[in-house]
């Protein structure tokens, strides 16, 4: 059983690297836009590789896992839920290399507007990201809840900044490939929340054993 | 756990004894009509004694004493005549333990014994037993064949073919698989979601999986006491007490 123990561990290790990278990508990404930075959206490119071998071997050795040691109980829990976390990272590293693509196509563009929203929403969402991780490694739901109450002001943040992006585009048609370029950077943001999302509620049916999707089993 | 509207069996601070030895504590149990219930547990909790006092198997045994009630459809079977609890209350063993007698007496003891059937009704009942234990295809044309010619897995469906002979209304299983092989075993579990719409199931096993894929509810015992009783699906996907979550984890003891 001490065997079983040390596979589940280099299972969580493997997700922790995993997720290391994503946050990692988010953050690159973001910075790139952000900071006009060529060669950080082009490292966000050359690192999907390696999240997407590392999504593999996850699956991988959780469907061995599952087949050879039948768990139970929250060994259970902790499988099925490293699976979902896995698509959800994987998925966010996706966003990520969005965001690296609409920072190099920014990279022409003089700044014409204060990009004021982005950080802000950037922050946010980052918060999320490190929040739900956190609270996967530490098995904390309290943690997980508070994830999950962030996600209407992520919503909030981005109806603001389509708004004044649509207004930006109003104003001159030569504003429009920018602002394009900057509504497709939060909505990638704001999927990223999504994802964040489902794992703070996958660590809720982690530590829980509960369903709170859809509102299926009361959130607090 | 949800009590049952009218369970078949419930026991109320049930304890026992071998000697001084106190091996139950104050088992309280409602086991649920036509549906199978499992107990689990490492070697010596008491699950394999509790199983014995509910055909009172123990009494066999000297110098043992139990305290409390188990009641039968809401009748206490301790003051009842024995044979006619174990006429409605049948037991399976670990060890396929037919008579040596030939696979249609095997099945015809139990009717014969209690003037159940009728002479010209026994080989129905035979078929009916074999049949309802899956056990007719694989015997149908070597019926008067000895029990002992069969495999251990068809001579353990033969013993539950005996015990179902007389109609009984709980069947207890004490480790039926134990000695079986995989395939033997699957036929056993899969006889069990047959065998639950006539008759109310126990069964005792050491293999947690079999527990999960048989029972509609599992208890699990630990140190003589009933640690935690609940559907099987809440169990082994999210136990309510630490003791049954480190066993059925493996990170017991």
């Amino acid at each position: 059983m001490r065997h079983f123990v040390e596979e589940l561990e280099q299972l969580k290790s493997k997700l922790l690297e995993e997720s290391a990278l994503v946050e990692s990508a988010i953050y690159r990404s973001i910075t790139a836009v952000v900071q006009k930075d060529e060669a950080l959206a082009r490292d966000v490119l050359a690192n999907e590789v390696r999240i997407n071998q590392i999504e593999i071997e996850i699956d991988d050795a959780a469907v061995s896992l599952l087949a050879l040691q039948q768990p139970m109980a929250v060994d259970l829990r902790f499988i099925i839920s490293t699976i979902k976390i896995n698509n959800d990272l994987e998925r966010m590293g996706d966003l990520a290399v969005n965001i690296a693509e609409r920072a190099l196509s920014l990279l022409g563009e003089p700044v014409v507007k204060p990009m004021v929203d982005i950080p802000h929403i950037a922050a946010l969402v980052q918060s999320m990201v490190r929040k739900c991780l956190d609270s996967f490694v530490n098995r904390d739901a309290d943690l997980a809840r508070s994830v999950l109450s962030s996600d209407n002001a992520v919503d909030e943040l981005r109806n603001a900044s389509f708004h004044e992006l649509i207004s930006f585009m109003e104003r001159s048609p030569g504003n429009i490939r920018q602002a394009v370029d900057l509504l497709s950077v939060v909505r990638n943001l704001e999927r990223i929340a999504d994802h964040a999302t489902n794992i703070a509620e996958d660590v809720l049916f982690l530590t829980k054993g509960i369903d709170v999707r859809h509102h299926a089993e009361p959130r607090v | 756990m949800a009590p049952s509207a009218c369970p078949k069996l419930k026991s109320i601070d049930l304890n026992f004894y071998y000697g001084t030895y106190k091996a139950l504590h104050g088992i309280s149990i409602e086991i649920h009509e036509r549906k199978v219930t499992a107990f689990i547990g490492p070697s010596g909790c008491g699950k394999s004694t509790f199983l014995r006092t509910m055909n009172r198997m123990n009494e066999a045994l000297r110098n043992t004493r139990v305290e409390g009630q188990l009641l039968l459809d809401g009748e206490d079977i301790f003051p009842m005549e024995v044979s006619g609890l174990r006429r409605r209350v049948g037991m399976v063993f670990q060890r396929p333990n037919p008579f040596p007698k030939s696979i249609y007496d095997n099945v015809a003891y139990g009717p014969r014994v209690n003037g159940s059937v009728r002479r010209g009704d026994m080989d129905a009942k035979v078929e009916q037993s074999l049949r309802g234990a899956a056990l007719w295809d694989e015997v149908k044309d070597k019926l008067h064949k000895s029990a002992f010619d069969l495999s251990g897995g068809q001579q353990q469906r033969l013993c539950i073919a005996r015990a179902l002979a007389v109609d009984p209304e709980v069947l207890l299983l004490d480790e039926p698989c134990s000695a079986l092989d995989p395939i033997a075993t699957s036929k056993i579990e899969e006889l069990l979601f047959e065998l639950k719409k006539i008759c109310t199931i126990v069964i005792v096993t050491h293999n947690m999986q079999q527990a999960a894929r048989v029972a509609d509810y599992t208890g699990f015992f630990l140190l003589g006491k009933l640690i935690e009783f609940a559907d099987t699906k809440v169990i082994f996907k999210n136990p309510t007490k630490k003791e049954t979550e480190d066993y059925i984890t493996g990170r017991f003891g």
